[in-house]
This record gives C-alpha cells, sequence and structure tokens, in this order.
C-alpha cells in the first residue's frame, strides 16, 4: 500500500474537520475491509485514513421499546448479530449480518462501515477509467455484466453490495449523520443515492460527514421477518439476488409489510406498489404469486441478467410462504 | 548455482530465502539473507521519518516497535517480529491465510493496519505450541490429515481456534460455518473438517 499519515481524532468534530478538508485526501477508516481493498486496488489513493476506532460513544448497542435499537456506527457485524435483542426481535438483521462475508471479515467490519462501502463492480476495482472514478464510459454496458443491476441504473450500472442495508430498509431503519456543524438525523431509504443523482458516491454524505449511529424503530409482537440471499458460492460471497421481509400478521392476514431487495440496483431497493399490496393481504399461495410477478416490473436487464428478475421473484414468493407459514 | 556448505544453524526459513535468491542471482547465500531490494530499501528510508509509535502485545509478549501507518498486522508480525507461521497468500482479506486472533476473535491480518492492534492481544500460531508440545489443534490436523500442501493450515488452525474458543462443542454445520473464511487450493476440506471436530473431542 502507499504511504499514508494516520489520524487519530478524540471526538467525532475533529474527525470531521480532518476529512472535510478534501484537499487532503483524508478519508474515514473503521472496520478497514473495503477501504484497505480500495486502497490496495488503487482505487483510492489517500493521502490520510481518520480512525475512528479510538472516539467514544459509537460502539454501544443499546434498546428501549419505546426507541427500539440504537446500534453505534463501528459495532461490528459479529457483535450485532449476536446480541440478545436483535436475535430475539430483529431476525431479518440477524440472517443478513450472517450471510455477510466471512467470520473473520465480520469480526473486523463495522455496521456503518457496511452501510457506506463502495461497489464491488469489478470496472470499478479493476484497472479501468470507469463512470465512478472520473472516466466517461460505463464498461458494463457492453462487456461483462452479468452481476451488474437490473433496474435503477444508468449511465452507471453498480449493484449496492450491503445484506444488512436491505433488511434494514423493511425495519424502517435511520441513521444519525453528525459533522462538525452538528448532526441530523435521515431515513435509510433517503441515505442512499442513484446514479443519475450522483455518479462518484453511494450515498448522500458529504465530505466531513459521519454515520454516528443507526436506529431501528421497535417491532410489534407479531411481527415476523427474514432474509433470503442467492449467492454463487456456498462458503461467503457478495449477494448475487436477495429479499428481505418484515411482515406484521394477524390471523390469516398481513396487516402491513415491507420487502426490500439486493443486487438488483445501484441502492437498496424498495417498491413502494409492492409494500403497499401487501397491506391487508391474505395468506394464500396464489396471493404471493401474483404479487411476486409484479416486482421489479420497471426493470431493464442488461445483456446477461435478466436472469435476476425470476430469481428475485420466486425468492420473494419462498420468503413470504416460509415467514406465514406457522 | 554453486554448491556452498550451509551452517548446521542455519534455520530452515533462512535457507530457503537464500536458495530461492541463489537461483535468480547466484550471490553468496548467508548475505542475500539480508539484503533487501533496491525498491525497497528505498521506500523505507522515505518512510523512516513517518514512523509511529506501537506497543504490540504478540502471544504474550510485548514488543515496542515504530512502524509506517500503511503496514499490515500480517507484515508487521512477519517481517519485524519474524513470526513467519502466520502466511500472505491473498493479501487481499479474501483467503484466510493470515488468519490471527485478536482479542481471541479471528480476523485477516493481511488486512488490518498494525496500527489498529495498539491495545490489543494478538495470537499467531507459534503461540499455540507449549514449548515443543503441539496444541491439541496441532495434533488433529496431524492425526486426522488435514493438511496437503500445508500453506494455508496455520491459517486454518487459527480459525479453527477462535471458533472452538466460542464454541467448544461444535456440530459439523458450525465447524463449516466458522472454517469457512479459509481457502485451501488443495482441496483439502473434508479432512480439515474432520480435523476441527477432533479437536473438539479431545480438547
Amino acid at each position: 500500500m502507499r504511504y499514508f499519515d494516520y489520524i487519530q481524532p478524540e471526538n467525532i468534530k475533529q474527525a470531521s474537520e480532518s476529512a472535510g478538508r478534501d484537499w487532503r485526501k483524508a478519508l474515514l477508516y473503521a472496520g478497514g475491509t473495503d477501504l484497505l481493498g480500495l486502497i490496495k486496488n488503487e482505487v483510492e489513493s489517500p493521502a490520510a485514513l481518520i480512525n475512528l476506532k479510538a472516539i467514544p460513544g459509537l460502539n454501544g448497542i443499546e434498546y428501549s421499546e419505546r426507541e427500539g435499537l440504537t446500534i453505534g456506527a463501528l459495532v461490528k457485524l459479529s457483535q450485532l448479530s449476536a446480541h440478545e435483542v436483535v436475535r430475539e426481535k430483529y431476525s431479518v438483521l440477524e440472517q443478513a449480518l450472517k450471510e455477510t462475508a466471512s467470520p473473520q471479515l465480520r469480526n473486523m467490519g463495522t455496521i456503518g462501515g457496511n452501510l457506506c462501502q463502495r461497489p464491488r463492480c469489478w470496472y470499478f476495482r479493476g484497472d479501468f477509467h470507469c463512470l465512478r472514478k472520473g472516466g466517461d464510459i460505463c464498461y458494463a454496458v457492453d462487456g461483462e455484466n452479468k452481476y451488474h443491476c437490473v433496474i435503477g441504473g444508468g449511465p452507471c450500472f453498480i449493484v449496492h453490495p450491503s445484506d444488512p442495508a436491505v433488511a434494514l430498509l423493511t425495519l424502517d431503519a435511520g441513521v444519525t449523520i453528525a459533522s462538525a456543524k452538528g448532526t441530523k438525523r435521515v431515513a435509510l431509504k433517503d441515505f442512499f443515492v442513484l446514479p443519475e443523482d450522483d455518479i462518484y458516491r453511494e450515498n448522500i454524505l458529504q465530505p466531513g460527514e459521519i454515520v454516528t449511529h443507526i436506529h431501528v424503530p421497535p417491532v410489534s409482537e407479531k411481527t415476523v421477518s427474514g432474509y433470503i440471499k442467492f449467492r454463487e458460492r456456498g462458503a461467503w460471497d457478495f449477494a448475487v439476488v436477495s429479499v428481505a421481509a418484515t411482515l406484521r400478521i394477524n390471523g390469516d392476514t398481513i396487516i402491513d409489510g415491507k420487502a426490500a431487495f439486493g443486487g438488483v440496483a445501484p441502492k437498496p431497493w424498495q417498491e413502494e406498489k409492492i409494500n403497499q399490496k401487501l397491506k391487508g393481504l391474505s395468506v394464500k399461495p396464489g396471493n404471493f404469486e401474483s404479487l411476486s410477478a409484479e416486482v421489479l416490473k420497471e426493470a431493464e436487464p442488461l445483456n446477461q441478467n435478466a436472469f435476476k428478475l425470476p430469481l428475485v421473484r420466486n425468492l420473494l414468493k419462498r420468503l413470504l410462504v416460509q415467514l406465514t407459514a406457522s | 548455482m554453486k554448491k556452498k556448505s550451509v551452517s548446521s544453524s542455519l534455520s530452515r526459513r533462512q535457507f530457503l530465502k537464500g536458495f530461492g535468491s541463489g537461483v535468480a542471482g547466484s550471490v553468496a547465500l548467508n548475505k542475500i539473507a539480508s539484503a533487501l531490494p533496491l525498491q525497497k530499501t528505498l521506500e523505507k528510508a522515505a518512510n523512516d521519518a513517518n514512523r509511529t509509535p506501537l506497543n504490540l502485545s504478540v502471544n504474550g509478549k510485548t514488543y515496542r516497535l515504530s512502524v509506517e501507518p500503511n503496514r499490515t498486522l500480517a507484515e508487521v508480525i512477519r517481517e519485524d517480529l519474524q513470526l513467519t507461521g502466520t502466511k500472505v497468500v491473498c493479501n487481499h482479506g479474501e483467503c484466510g491465510a493470515c488468519t490471527v486472533l485478536l482479542d481471541g476473535e479471528a480476523v485477516y491480518s493481511c488486512h488490518i493496519l498494525a496500527l489498529d492492534a495498539e491495545g490489543k492481544s494478538v495470537t499467531t500460531i507459534e503461540g499455540l505450541l507449549g514449548g515443543e508440545e503441539l496444541h491439541p489443534l496441532q495434533k488433529a490436523f496431524v492425526k486426522k490429515d488435514g493438511i496437503q500442501c500445508g500453506f494455508c493450515t496455520p491459517g486454518q488452525i487459527m480459525a479453527a481456534q477462535a471458533l472452538l474458543l466460542k464454541n467448544p462443542r461444535p456440530a459439523k454445520e458450525d465447524v463449516l460455518e466458522g472454517m469457512s473464511g479459509n481457502l485451501c487450493r488443495c482441496g483439502a476440506y473434508p479432512k480439515i473438517i474432520e480435523s476441527v471436530l477432533e479437536a473438539a473431542k479431545t480438547d
């Protein structure tokens, strides 16, 4: 790796001020599982890393029945999935966390970093001066695009790589963003951006802004949730596609519910129309069949990835059947 | 290559280092072992001014070091501490050969900075030995033949150690999951899993 300075801020204000001076190309550094890969591949060549790990207050997991979960951005993925409340009440999140990367990476990577990780597109990671790196062409359009997006793409066709983000969307999660100027809270669905809005970043964070906490509202007793990830390797891999759902059920009726999809779009994907249709839906396989057929109706697959459409629809159907079975 | 007599006190590693260079350049064996390639020497000199102090605790011993921020934990363990049991293969946090324990949890040492280990306790494969006595996991790998070429083995054993620390009596599924972050390109997986289960039985 090329040389960089290692800055140890004592608080968020100092970290934000260091990161805000973008002429130095100072990058936020937490678990490092994504950033060190980017540096090794020379996608990023920072002059300095700002180590967030010594900043107090970003490491805890708190739960109250009124507020739900408050998760410090530096909580490790393995720490979060092992938490009692996550295992008891937030199955979709637990499953997504356990499906993320390998045991070692889950001991290293943080939940904040997971939400802010860069795409895995091989042109972006490789030696291609692509759109996202300031070039003037997306190589995926005419290239190898089996793993690229089927919806929400253009002019760049990445997919967002996070598993927990897909789960958290169905839980109506939010994030606190802090900077030297203060803090703000943003719904997770408004945190991610499409290439048509900003080709150079995957979220709304501006230089100097730092995700400090993730908030997950409480869920009722009647809530069931789950996550299915389709990957090509049995051991560990990024999602080819994934489906998350959180449903509130009363008897044979879904009172309301949310579904979200990974591996299909440049951001973790939700469809308002599908969530509306889940509301009041009676639990019948036929209903799940017709609902799933409506998913990704606006998709425009690339040459090699139309297979993702039936895959996502069938996985949603399977997940709904599983969640409503008992 | 010229024949050279190799002193019996020379370690296997020093010998291999010299042998590798000798094939390429036929320079005296013992000299090349400590020489750095020019590019590395220049980089080192340029970086000397940019070092940061680091107290690194490895296998119960604390080392006072001074390292460049861009050096990984694996590099410092191998090059500065000469604990070469930890292997670097992909150098990308994907294959698991560099697995060490950081405060008892398995991590890829090639993919964290050495400075991140400040104040934490690192255990490498060398730390499992009790003097000359093999660790029960090492014995199990020998007994069950959980090795082919052996290069991934230190990482496999450290991943297994982390697993058994958390779950001393794992089911086969737990072992498959716990060992999923380690590749073996010989494909010795069935024997590796058997070895871990054997160690769990005898430990």
